[in-house]
């Protein structure tokens, strides 16, 4: 088994989609995917013609970089105007607009900032660079923060001085409790993220059926871990039984992976964030704790933004409706016009996680 | 990606042809032979081959 060529089987796919149409209830049901990868391959398998038409499938606030506030996105092109620092980044990072600039139109002014494809990268980037101060954008979700705590403890063991973090680390099931607080929204089940939930497990999900009475099913991200992650939500509503449905178990267990958990306990205490378009929600961010501050970017490094006030939204730009499954991304003015992945407005459309992105490519 | 060799905080696994390099601190009991579930350069789980028969197999009840 290769764990990837049986889980996108034509046939098996169309017998899942098959029954998919024969238990779909009448009227609109509204299923919110809260994962990055969920919607990317949803749209790039084409799986959004494969469910019936009253099926709505929402991408909800599951891209990292698209729920980094423009505050934290202003403040970290601020950093990158710094003398003698190096911005350490994920790809997707870089063209995220901020208020008058972005990290690409920085780095193209000179700045130093780099792309790298994991956090380990930035030890050997901080030894090489003794003299300058290596600042980590710590963007993530439950998934990165434990690769990131990993990198710190490492460079406390390693007794490097120049390697900061600066964390815009978010927590997925808060922004899932703030979506079914939301009366706007309407939503009958969480497709729940497959390797955010590899590390808190799928016990972290229990609260939702049990007070909001709202399905929940863990699903992988192939095709058929996808569809038939929507197949047992569906099953879940027409029964009006929710709980928690773990469709991955060959890679989710009920508590995660303990010892990532403790990992990112040891590094990280819970904070009140906000979120782009879900504003702030209790205890829904990473903050390092104080006994590693010396690797804490916003206490050993002073972060001045000179115009805070200057942090106006990008006109006409949608994002935050997009993110809380209130409008597709069809339904923003700019979708498509002005805002295209290679002169993106907004976040979303930034990402190849993001839920734009994602439409515009594959429609 | 399935785990070729171990040493010590890192394994090489191989995906698509490919070696790569990934930590394993958070999956301290992987073994040679393994598959792994990747994040950005660190292993995060191991896949569960018995529990992937059953997802499969659990389909074919699906009727």
């Amino acid at each position: 088994m290769k764990y990837i060529d049986e889980f996108r089987s034509k046939k098996a796919v169309e017998h899942i989609a098959r029954r998919i149409f024969e238990i779909m209830p009448k009227g609109t049901t509204n299923i919110m995917e809260v994962c990055g990868t969920h919607t990317q391959n949803f749209h790039r398998f084409g799986l959004d013609r494969l469910i019936p038409e009253n099926l709505n499938l929402i991408a909800g606030p599951g891209c990292p970089v698209c729920v980094s506030d423009q505050d934290y996105i202003d403040r970290a092109i601020q950093l990158s105007k710094q003398r003698n620092t190096v911005i350490l980044t994920f790809g997707d990072m870089l063209k995220v607009p901020g208020t008058n600039s972005s990290l690409q139109k920085q780095r193209a002014e000179g700045s130093d900032v780099r792309v790298v494809y994991s956090a380990w990268d930035a030890l050997s980037i901080a030894e090489k660079n003794p003299n300058k101060s290596i600042v980590f954008l710590a963007v993530g979700f439950e998934t990165t923060a434990p690769t990131l705590a990993l990198t710190l403890q490492a460079a406390k063991k390693a007794n490097l001085h120049n390697l900061f973090f600066f964390s815009a680390l978010k927590l997925i099931p808060p922004a899932m409790e703030a979506l079914v607080s939301d009366r706007k929204l309407k939503i009958d089940g969480f497709l729940c993220p497959g390797h955010v939930s590899t590390i808190i497990g799928s016990r972290a999900y229990e609260f939702i059926p049990k007070e909001y009475r709202i399905a929940c099913c863990v699903a992988g991200f192939e095709p058929l871990d996808i569809l038939e992650g929507i197949y047992l939500l569906l099953y879940q509503i027409v029964q009006k039984k929710p709980r928690v449905e773990n469709q991955y178990v060959r890679a989710v267990k009920r508590n995660g992976n303990p010892k990532a958990k403790t990992i990112i306990n040891e590094v990280f205490r819970t904070i009140n964030t906000s979120w782009r378009g879900l504003g702030k929600i209790p205890q829904s961010g990473l903050r390092i704790r104080d006994k590693f501050s010396n690797f804490d970017a916003e206490k050993a490094i002073s972060i001045r933004i000179k115009h805070r006030s200057a942090n106006k939204k990008q006109r006409g730009c949608r994002c935050g409706d997009v993110l809380r499954g209130i409008i597709k991304p069809s339904q923003c003015s700019l979708f498509g016009r002005t805002c295209t992945p290679l002169n993106p407005y907004g976040p979303c459309m930034v990402s190849s996680e993001g839920a734009c992105n994602a439409h515009y490519r594959y429609k | 990606m399935r785990v070729t060799k171990k040493e010590g905080r890192f394994a090489w696994v191989m995906s698509g042809g490919l070696a790569r390099q990934v930590n394993i601190q958070m999956v301290p009991r992987v073994r040679l032979g393994d598959y792994v579930i990747v994040h950005a350069g660190f292993a995060i789980q191991i896949v569960n081959p018995q529990a992937a028969r059953q997802t499969l197999s659990l389909l074919n009840e699906i009727k």
